[in-house]
């Protein structure tokens, strides 16, 4: 360990701000992919619904088409 | 083999006939040494510095020359005509990496004379065997991945882009064990043999990724 | 089709639980290293994260062989998650080597450190693997180039620690030989249940994002069949499998 008890340690007073740094970094890279995941997941969602409402709109006109049926 | 014998030939005959890469590469390389003497403010150099001035500039000539390995090829349909062929695909890998080093041999032949007058301090001629030996080494890794790298840039939109981009990175631990190797070599009191170890590096670079271009080549040709 | 979602539940609660149990270790049970004090607490994050990062591109490299054998899609997506999530781990492990060493060195960037300088030339590396997959259009060229790349460059990871390693005149102290060799039992117990958080987090989020892709595939599959061809946007030009 001779190279780095050359240099000396830092004092947890001053050691510390580096320490919440580094992990704050961790944190907000997490953040940031949970943040990218959360717009996409939206966008998934969107498709969904009018994936959605589609279907009912079909579900509907058929509906509507088997009433008339006997009529005709 | 005669697949191999074939391609080379008609390379080295096309570079013969058009003068295109070759030149083009010397005279990098000499833009370069002016570059590097106005850069450094400094009329001659020795020893690290020196090993490192010639790395850096034999190998951005390296990689301007792999840039052109495929072109005709790309634009002349070589590939689809090679593809047909009923031959050994690595043929093609083995027969480029071929012509990539003696195209590096033969710039070395100009470049390294032209850094021997122009920049370096001490006299050329003592270390002259020992740094052939480490320039061929290196050659053979520029050679490969020269190739290897030019092969897939060659089917990217931006392949003038791609290529350094890829193969700077991973010629990096090749150009680490030639700057070290010919650091010695090129010293005001040098010996005449570079450093085992460094050769031993660049020899073992050389080998895993000639095997490796070599397993992974079939893939980058077919379609 | 698989479904990629399996199993994430029990992931994640694992993760979590690792995660809080090391952090409580790091902050609450590890002594303080005599040379470096409390800086030293860095180290549980740092070198986990670049551990995670490094076999993390060897894993997309695995997987690229996968591809290439198989002709399977599936194991190139695989692979592009993978490597994706090691970039976003390795960026992760530099930015943290680097407060790192400011403070226990004095300088952002430490050349004379062989472990930090070749982790940045692989990280280089790697981070032409997006570039290198968005140039090429057709996808089935892509998914194979990109393959052939991973390969290649997760040979490479080895042998450009190696170089880079024996270039360094002096080494600075291995306060970790890996498995944490020379280090205080206590302390080693700590980093180890970091390593095992920091790789259980990788694999959630490589699942996570698996699932994510898969379900947009998906989705994009009915979509094209529910409202025809015209209401799905033409992929262009994209980095990512599809």
């Amino acid at each position: 360990m001779s190279a780095l008890a050359v240099s000396p340690a830092l004092a947890p007073g001053k050691a510390a701000p580096y320490v919440i740094a580094a992990y704050a970094v961790f944190l907000a890279i997490v953040l940031i992919y949970v943040a990218i995941m959360a717009r996409r997941l939206t966008r998934t969602e969107k498709d969904v619904q009018q994936l959605k409402r589609e279907l009912d709109q079909r579900a509907a006109a058929a509906e509507h088409k088997d009433e008339r049926e006997p009529v005709l | 083999m005669s697949t191999v014998l074939a391609v080379l030939r008609k390379d080295l005959r096309l570079e013969l006939r058009t003068f295109e890469t070759l030149p083009a590469m010397a005279l990098f390389s000499l833009s370069t040494f002016v570059i590097f003497h106005f850069g450094f403010n400094q009329a001659a150099i020795a020893g690290q510095l020196a090993a490192g001035v010639l790395t850096v500039t034999l190998l951005f000539a390296a990689l301007l020359g792999a840039g052109r390995l495929f072109v005709a090829e790309r634009e002349q349909g070589g590939f689809d005509a090679f593809l047909l062929a009923p031959v050994d695909r690595n043929a093609l890998l083995v027969a480029k990496a071929v012509a990539m080093f003696i195209f590096l041999a033969v710039l070395e032949v100009i470049a390294v004379p032209a850094f021997g007058l122009l920049l370096l301090g001490p006299p050329l001629g003592p270390r002259l065997p020992g740094l052939i030996a480490v320039l061929a080494l290196a050659d053979l890794g520029l050679a490969v991945i020269g190739t290897f790298v030019s092969a897939i840039a060659i089917q990217t939109r931006a392949r003038d882009l791609i290529a350094p981009i890829i193969g700077l990175p991973l010629l990096i631990p090749a150009l680490i064990a030639t700057a070290r190797a010919a650091g010695p070599l090129l010293a005001a009191h040098g010996s005449g043999s570079p450093p085992t170890k460094w050769i031993a590096i660049l020899a073992l670079y050389d080998v895993v990724f000639a095997l490796i271009a070599y397993a992974v080549f079939d893939y980058l040709l077919e379609d | 089709m698989t479904t990629f979602g399996r199993g994430l539940r029990t992931l994640v609660l694992a993760t979590v639980l690792t995660i809080i149990v090391a952090l409580a270790l790091v902050f609450f049970y590890a002594p303080l290293d005599a040379d470096q004090g409390f800086i030293q607490k860095i180290f549980y994050l740092h070198v986990p994260l670049a551990i995670v990062s490094l076999c993390g591109f060897v894993f997309g490299g695995l997987l690229a062989i996968g591809h290439l054998r198989t002709r399977n899609r599936a194991w190139d997506m695989r692979s592009y998650v993978a490597i994706h999530m090691a970039l976003i781990f390795g960026v992760g492990g530099l930015i943290t080597g680097s407060i790192w060493a400011k403070a226990s060195w004095g300088h952002w960037w430490d050349w004379s450190d062989p472990t930090l300088t070749s982790f940045l030339i692989v990280l280089l590396l790697f981070a032409t693997y997006q570039p290198l997959r968005f140039s090429i259009e057709d996808p089935e060229r892509q998914a194979r180039y990109a393959s052939v790349f991973a390969v290649v460059a997760a040979a490479f990871v080895p042998l450009n620690f190696i170089a880079v390693r024996l270039a360094q005149q002096f080494v600075h102290p291995r306060i970790l030989t890996l498995g944490g060799g020379n280090l205080p039992g206590s302390m080693r117990l700590t980093f180890l249940v970091s390593l095992l958080g920091m790789a259980l987090l990788y694999a959630t989020l490589w699942k996570y994002e698996m699932t994510a892709k898969n379900a947009r595939i998906q989705v994009r599959r009915l979509r094209r069949s529910l409202l025809g061809d015209d209401s799905v946007r033409p992929l262009g030009r994209s980095a990512a499998p599809s």
